[in-house]
């Protein structure tokens, strides 16, 4: 049945909501890659999944797999609106509170989509290749992120527009900078409806 | 007297290897049984002197050290104290910033104003009147306890553990010899050395190639590349040993006669770099940049009879399986693609199995030799794992983390191992056991990371070129001359039987 529904979906080309679905679906698997990829949690408790035509990590612990859960939900029904801008992880040490890293998820919406009825013309293939390439780039960052000596805690937040009433749940926050930071742009991927940028910025370190 | 007294007091101080008794607590020991974070905001400094006096209260005339050890028999929790459960969920420079505002002057001028918002923009990287940002709240997870994040463990180990039982034979821990590679390109995606079964090493040095040869120790030059920025990417020889398949960084797949130490052929068919070549019989694979990989027929004109698409970027391992029937091709898109011998149905090549588990390159690919069906592939800095694949069923059978990047993997044709070349930080050789996938040996000695392995004709002998520009022969699978003798009597003995049956 869900085959049959992607290849309706292939034919049929990409919807607001398609599109929203999509974004969102990444968002999860990209956010349990980073959270493997950097050790904030113990390896053992993420399970492999097929999905994109890679093998990807996924928590198996169920309060983050709970709050995740959450979080992609609610990411949906706001791209669905076309109200977010902006998603981002940020990893910071528990003892300290000092921001580490900082992963930036731009999203850029395109708002005629709401108007038209029509889907667009973009193959389900085409988008799940881009999306492979960030997710294949977030596994490289290891190879040059510096490493996170002490325990960190991740946090998710959301940059949405100015006037949208804030559900119960979530509160609002600061940008979570970090103070000397080195920034470095991964790959992009649209749907032609949502384009989504990815950058991962670092604390530089103190010693060359 | 009293001088004498004077002068122990003296003493005692100045020794310094007992605590001074009746010393008010040190700054650190304050801050430890306070057991509160580090930066202690305007916010919550009411509460603060509050603790200290309960503190200090506690300890009226105990030496410190023994103070310090009651404290922490009570239970504390990460970066909390018993008036503030857990620092990191509170937002103390919100709270402060909310408290402390109400007292600032609300409005400015209009040029003020306009300075203030570019102010904001710049600060915050957008529009604050445009956007807002939210954060889910709740505790954010954090991994339990005791947890320590394992990729420091891999960073900062200096010796791994090793297996404890004595190993049955003995291993040199030191190469047999080590040879001079100057110019030797440190790119992990080559294969710059391959060992072929006349007993010569060809190694790649940048622009050309060299010819060791193992018995008599001669060196010969066969080829150097006219153009100048070109390097040699690829060499492989053919099973017979007289003919050598060089790839190079023009794209083109060269054939060289080592007798004549003449160039045959010049194969061009790919568009980029050909970073790995592999033989079976009288066909040559060529891996390249692209991702595609090309059969050339080396016996005719028309030597490209297929293409073989099934990496999206560089192909870093190739390796036919020893019975011809199945090519185990890995890329630096992290697949491991296993192709038939023989086109499909409609003409085209499809891989039989595409294995997805790695999370870095895949340069390491290697077939088991007494096994049929049996690869092991390891994977590079990002995955750091050796798998062992049943390539008709598609299973892992096992995988071990190596904990450092993959370089390459052989397997020996006189014990049950394999070896396996590593990078950072020990750049070490492995030699593990199959199917137990225990550690037999490390093999230390190269100083940067190792870039290939190749065997010798009998198996004895492992070179290994690495990025410290030398080439090390590793005399690891040295067969005892007893169980040689059994060995050939029992190769013996089988085609003997053979013979008998088909009587």
């Amino acid at each position: 049945m869900a085959a049959q529904g992607q290849l309706g979906r292939e034919h049929q080309g990409i919807t607001l909501r398609g599109s929203a679905e999509l974004v969102a679906e990444f968002f999860s698997y990209g956010i349990n890659s980073i959270l493997y990829q950097r050790g904030i949690y113990p390896p053992e408790t993420f399970t492999r999944v097929q999905k994109y035509g890679l093998t990807l990590l996924v928590t198996t612990d169920p309060d983050l797999a709970n709050y995740l859960n959450n979080v992609t939900e609610q990411m949906k029904e706001w791209l669905y609106k076309c109200i977010v801008q902006r998603l981002v992880v940020v990893i910071s040490s528990i003892e300290s509170g000092e921001v580490l890293e900082r992963w930036q998820f731009d999203i850029e919406c395109d708002k005629t989509a709401k108007d038209d009825n029509g889907p667009r013309e973009k193959s389900q293939k085409a988008i799940q290749d881009e999306i492979r390439s960030v997710i294949r780039q977030i596994t490289a960052t290891v190879t040059f992120l510096p490493l996170l000596e002490s325990a960190c805690a991740f946090d998710l937040l959301i940059y949405t527009d100015k006037d949208l009433a804030v559900p119960e749940k979530w509160e609002e926050s600061g940008p979570q900078f970090i103070a000397n930071s080195e920034e470095v742009r991964l790959r992009s991927f649209t749907t032609t409806i949502h384009k989504v940028n990815t950058m991962v910025a670092y604390k530089k370190d103190s010693v060359p | 007297m009293a001088q004498f007294l004077f002068e122990a007091d003296l003493h005692g101080l100045l020794k310094l290897d007992t605590p001074i008794p009746n010393a008010p607590p040190a700054r650190w020991q304050r801050k430890d049984k306070e057991s509160g974070p580090g930066p202690s905001p305007a916010g919550v400094s009411p509460m603060k002197p509050a603790n200290r006096s309960h503190s200090s209260s506690k300890t009226p005339s105990k030496t410190p050290g023994k103070s310090g050890s009651k404290i922490q028999s009570t239970p504390t929790k990460a970066g909390g104290d018993r008036y503030i459960p857990n620092r990191s969920t509170m937002q103390m420079d919100m709270a402060n910033f909310l408290l402390t505002k109400e007292n600032d002057p609300a409005e400015g001028s209009p040029n003020k104003k306009e300075q203030q918002k570019a102010w904001a923009v710049n600060l915050n990287g957008f529009d604050v009147e445009e956007a807002k940002i939210l954060r889910l709240s709740g505790q954010p997870q954090n991994a339990p306890e005791g947890y320590q994040n394992n990729l420091k463990v891999l960073y900062s180990q200096k010796m791994t553990p090793g297996s404890s039982r004595k190993n049955s034979r003995y291993i040199p821990s030191m190469p047999d010899r080590i040879l001079d590679a100057p110019e030797i390109r440190n790119d992990y995606y080559l294969n710059l050395i391959d060992w072929s079964s006349q007993d010569f090493l060809a190694v790649a040095l940048d622009n050309s190639v060299y010819l060791w040869n193992h018995a008599s120790g001669e060196i010969i030059q066969l080829l150097q590349m006219e153009h100048p920025d070109a390097y040699i990417s690829s060499v492989s020889w053919i099973k017979e040993g007289n003919y050598l398949a060089v790839g190079t960084s023009t794209a083109e797949v060269q054939l060289w006669d080592i007798q004549q130490q003449k160039r045959l052929r010049n194969m061009t068919s790919h568009c980029a770099r050909v970073g790995t070549l592999s033989w079976n019989s009288y066909i040559l694979s060529s891996g390249a940049r692209t991702g595609h990989i090309h059969h050339h027929d080396v016996r005719v004109a028309e030597h490209h009879v297929a293409t073989l698409a099934g990496h999206t970027q560089e192909v870093c391992g190739l390796k036919w399986s020893l019975d011809g029937r199945y090519l185990a091709s890995g890329g630096n898109d992290n697949l491991v693609n296993v192709w038939p011998c023989t086109q499909g149905g409609g003409g085209d090549f499809a891989p039989v199995q595409t294995f997805t588990q790695h999370q870095g390159a895949v340069k390491a690919v290697a077939w088991c030799p007494w096994q049929m069906n049996v690869l092991a592939t390891g994977g590079g800095t990002s995955d750091r794992h050796i798998r062992i694949w049943n390539v008709c069923s598609g299973t892992c059978l096992s995988t071990v983390d190596a904990r450092s990047q993959v370089c390459s993997i052989l397997w020996s044709t006189n014990y049950k191992e394999f070896v396996s070349g590593h990078g950072f930080a020990q750049n070490q050789l492995v030699i593990w056991k199959y199917p137990t996938m225990t550690k037999v040996a490390e093999l230390q000695g190269h100083t940067a990371r190792i870039l290939n392995l190749t065997m010798s004709p009998d198996g004895t002998t492992v070179a290994s070129a690495a990025a410290d520009e030398t080439v090390r022969l590793w005399r690891c699978f040295e067969m005892d001359p007893i169980k040689k003798k059994e060995k050939e009597k029992a190769n013996s003995a089988k085609s003997s039987i053979i013979h008998q049956s088909i009587r």
